[in-house]
């Protein structure tokens, strides 16, 4: 009897152990992950004359710094709507193309499906600078600097990999017996694709979306290399490239204001679609 | 008697929807990989090709005018090997290999206590969810422009540390022999990416059944022990995958430390920077042969992974989720 409690109360104790454990540990992750990002916002938030003040809140709140980021002279208004464009009409494409693609592999019986899974995963790993090398030069030759064709083809080489590889693991999930009870109907395979399967996959779909929009957001190496007039920057450059009033003066606090700008879209669209955004960087990872 | 009778006609049924199957197929892969050869395969056989590519300025006999011509030759990548421009690869290739060692190891090994961590956790998932997405979330080249803030001169990185560190200039050092900037680099590297690492891990760690846990325990297996035989061998296969896909990833690494130090800056520059420079003073050919190394050395890594440490990218593609 009193060896039992003993014990009961041991396991009690290790477990508020092992749960206040646990909740340094979380408290440990919260503070590693937004804490920088924290930095940046107060840091943008502050005044540029107390630019440099150590105190964990800015005081006083000032949009200084947001309204200098915005200013005409620094074209970031004109960036940020570049970078919505070229990330946008990307995310469209590699989703026209890639779905079907997606869906094929998935669900098709066809020859050559592992070549073709193969060539696709091995083009995702294609470095960027190698592509751009031979990019650039065509697109000089075409005429193609400091165009939008310019920022969203060679944008397609890493998009419509991650795409066709997210729809795939999200098409194997669903039943098959979906399409079987299609063409028992008589629908076609690709009347079964297109109107069974293909409205039941939207969640997959939007979840594909978000992350190609996102990863095409961030792109930077190509957008820098393709462009060298400020009008057609994306935010994540221009933001990079902004320049002081004097020549070695850094303008951080600017800078700060528009990456916190350039950066707020995504946390948003983070805080709304977390799970899904979960399960699409997992998806491809798990068996 | 039946079963002897039904096995035919399976077998034809099959036949008929796998040559059905192949024309709907093709139709539907068409589009994507007709793409894909364009914006990537043509690239790559291009830019081998205009590895070979030199470049040099002649005097047109005829006219007299200084001209440029183009010959094929190993003239790039005896480059890679000599003078000025070799030390820049050794060095670049150094700087690419140590940011991949150093900070796939440390991200992977941060990563995977964190995932140990949420897996654990009961309270507060959501807000734990965002948290970890947010280093990820934000451009790669943000996150350099904020840690260059953080590691400025004045910056609160040395306040905190009470040092005086000079983080970004090019040939500084903490302790008389590691590089500040390099040191800087990795740190911001590190402190994007191991949240996304811990993320994989952890979904890895929720498909291990509680009934594994339990019969460790039964056996008397404690933390450690079950840890090292139990939840590390199960979550391997996801690790690989996650540390495959992340060494890939650093290989390339060009936004961090052009954004946080600048561009041909000895002590940070990498492959995918060493390019960029090149291609940016519009020398192809030799920028050509240094992204055709990288381009290689991205596919014997890949190909090690795959190969020996079995990281099964088709099968997981293919599989999905279970």
């Amino acid at each position: 009897m009193t060896m039992a409690t003993t014990t009961t109360t041991a396991t009690a104790t290790a477990r508020r152990y092992g749960r206040l454990l646990s909740y340094v540990g979380i408290g440990a992750i919260v503070l590693y992950c937004l804490a920088p990002f924290y930095w940046m916002v107060v840091s943008g938030l502050r005044r540029p004359s107390d630019q440099f003040a150590t105190t964990p809140f800015p005081n006083p709140i000032s949009f200084q710094n947001f309204q200098a980021a915005f200013s005409a002279t620094n074209g970031f208004a004109r960036a940020l709507l570049n970078s919505f464009i070229v990330a946008g009409t990307t995310t469209v494409f590699t989703l026209a193309i890639g779905i079907t693609a997606a869906y094929a592999i998935a669900r098709l019986e066809f020859r050559f499906k592992n070549v073709v899974l193969a060539v696709i995963i091995a083009t995702s790993m294609f470095p960027g600078i190698s592509l751009l090398v031979p990019l650039l030069r065509l697109f000089v030759s075409l005429d193609w600097i400091n165009t939008y064709q310019a920022l969203i083809v060679p944008c397609m080489s890493f998009a419509l990999p991650l795409t066709v590889f997210n729809l795939t693991a999200f098409f194997k999930q669903m039943p098959l017996e979906l399409e079987g009870a299609a063409q028992v109907d008589g629908c076609t395979k690709w009347q079964a694709f297109r109107k069974i399967i293909l409205p039941l996959a939207m969640p997959g779909v939007f979840t594909s979306a978000i992350l190609t929009f996102i990863a095409a957001w961030n792109e930077f190496i190509i957008a820098l290399s393709v462009t060298n007039e400020k009008d057609m920057r994306t935010a994540p450059v221009i933001t990079a490239l902004f320049t002081g009033q004097y020549k070695y003066d850094q303008p951080f606090g600017t800078q700060m204001a528009a990456g916190v700008a350039v950066t707020i879209p995504l946390v948003i669209g983070v805080l709304i679609f977390q799970r899904r955004i979960v399960d699409g960087l997992t998806a491809g990872a798990l068996k | 008697m039946t079963i002897t009778m039904a096995a035919p006609k399976r077998r034809a049924v099959r036949l008929t929807k796998r040559t059905g199957d192949s024309w709907t197929a093709g139709y539907m892969l068409l589009p994507a990989l007709l793409t894909l050869a364009l914006v990537a395969g043509y690239p790559i056989v291009a830019a081998l090709r205009l590895s070979f590519v030199e470049v040099a300025d002649q005097i047109n006999p005829q006219t007299g005018m200084l001209e440029k011509t183009e010959s094929l030759g190993l003239g790039n990548y005896v480059g890679l090997f000599v003078g000025d421009s070799g030390e820049a690869f050794r060095n670049a290739f150094m700087n690419t290999t140590l940011f991949t060692v150093i900070g796939v190891v440390v991200e992977t090994a941060l990563g995977v206590a964190m995932a140990l961590v949420m897996n654990k956790a009961f309270r507060a998932r959501a807000l734990v969810r965002v948290s970890v997405l947010v280093p990820w979330a934000i451009p790669t080249a943000i996150s350099g422009l904020m840690w260059k803030w953080i590691f400025e001169s004045d910056g609160i990185a040395n306040t905190v540390l009470n040092a005086e560190i000079i983080w970004t200039a090019d040939n500084s050092t903490i302790f008389g022999f590691i590089s500040a900037p390099f040191t800087a680099v990795l740190v911001a590297d590190i402190w994007k990416t191991a949240p996304f690492i811990g993320l994989i891990v952890l979904a890895g760690l929720q498909v291990v059944p509680k009934e594994v846990y339990e019969a460790a325990k039964v056996d008397g297996a404690g933390p450690f022990t079950t840890f090292w035989r139990i939840t590390l061998p199960l979550i391997k296969p996801t690790v690989v995958v996650a540390v495959l896909f992340r060494m890939l990833d650093a290989l390339k690494m060009f936004d961090l430390p052009f954004v946080l130090v600048g561009a041909n800056k000895h002590s940070v520059e990498t492959l995918s920077m060493l390019a960029q420079f090149e291609l940016s003073n519009v020398r192809y050919g030799p920028a050509a042969a240094y992204s055709t190394v990288l381009f290689a050395y991205v596919a014997v890594i890949a190909f090690v992974f795959v190969k020996m440490l079995g990281a099964d990218l088709v099968g997981r593609g293919l599989k999905g989720r279970g």
